[in-house]
């Protein structure tokens, strides 16, 4: 037990301090590899937690899929980081103040909660989370499995529809154009004088 | 020992971290993209908690679910920025007021 509350603390300190220094570092890139770590140490939590299956994916998909985007789309992008800083003192106390009073209220009713009476049942030795979790989601959750799929279809199609673009330098075929060519389009008869 | 307030706790000061980051970084719409994953990472949190201090696995294929809208969200959110990017040459969420909402 002491060895959970040890490995409980350390890294939900990780995880709160880099994500205070997310909010706060003026670099973009560097907010973006704050996340990743936030990211990483929580996979850590859910593992403590024994929901194997989904802190080794929410490392992979996000750390490795999510957060590669994002840093992609940071360091493509030019940013004037001054600019987008500006004003930022004067909102500092009032972000703050809203998340200090946030976290408190919800503090306050949590430690009056009598959650603290709940425990879990001790699994057996031989007890595998992918494979509940695999059974319970290709069983009872088919349907909302299916729909996440063309959810994430929808989104691959959007992006890249969104972000495609057309150059007026850029040479490219057009099969339409090839394919109903003519004969008159393509050969003249030239009527020339003989000498 | 760690019970399952410790969690909630946890999960409540990571959310309470984002909206302040909300509204610390209000011009820079990557950094509020990146502040809704991280609400998005503590309500997973609450529930990955709850799923296993209550032994019911619904709460981590929710965790599944949700995992698949934001990585969805994400990727449709960054496309957008790059092609207002591409049309506006800036970022800044004060410079997008062609609406003017």
């Amino acid at each position: 037990m002491l060895i959970q509350t040890t490995v409980f603390y350390f890294f939900s300190g990780i995880l709160v301090l880099s994500a205070l220094a997310m909010i706060t570092v003026r670099n973009p890139v560097h907010a973006a590899l704050f996340l990743v770590l936030a990211f990483f140490t929580s996979g850590a939590l859910w593992l403590l937690l024994e929901a194997e299956f989904l802190g080794i994916a929410l490392i992979l998909v996000y750390v490795g899929a999510v957060m590669v985007l994002f840093l992609f789309v940071v360091m493509m992008l030019d940013i004037n980081i001054a600019k987008m800083r500006a004003g930022y003192a004067k909102y500092l106390p009032v972000g703050l103040l809203v998340g200090a009073v946030m976290a408190a209220e919800m503090i306050i009713i949590l430690s009056k909660s009598t959650f603290e009476h709940v425990q879990p049942n001790a699994k057996a030795a031989d007890y595998s989370n992918t494979q509940e979790l695999g059974k319970l989601l290709y069983t009872e959750y088919v349907y909302p499995f299916e729909i996440a799929g063309v959810i994430l279809l929808v989104a691959i199609i959007a992006a890249i529809t969104l972000t495609m673009r057309k150059r007026a330098a850029s040479k490219q075929q057009s099969p339409h154009n090839q394919i109903s060519v003519k004969r008159k389009d393509r050969v003249r008869l030239a009527d020339l004088d003989r000498e | 020992m760690i019970t399952l307030t410790h969690f909630l706790v946890l999960g409540a000061i990571l959310f309470s971290l984002s909206i302040a980051g909300i509204f610390l970084n209000r011009k820079n719409v990557i950094l509020l993209l990146m502040a809704i994953e991280l609400m998005l990472l503590a309500v997973n949190m609450n529930f990955v908690a709850f799923s296993y201090y209550l032994d019911d696995l619904a709460g981590q294929v929710f965790v599944f679910f949700i995992l698949t809208v934001a990585a969805a969200e994400a990727a449709i959110g960054l496309a957008i920025l790059v092609v207002l990017y591409r049309n506006r040459s800036t970022i800044n969420v004060q410079d997008i007021d062609n609406l003017k909402g």
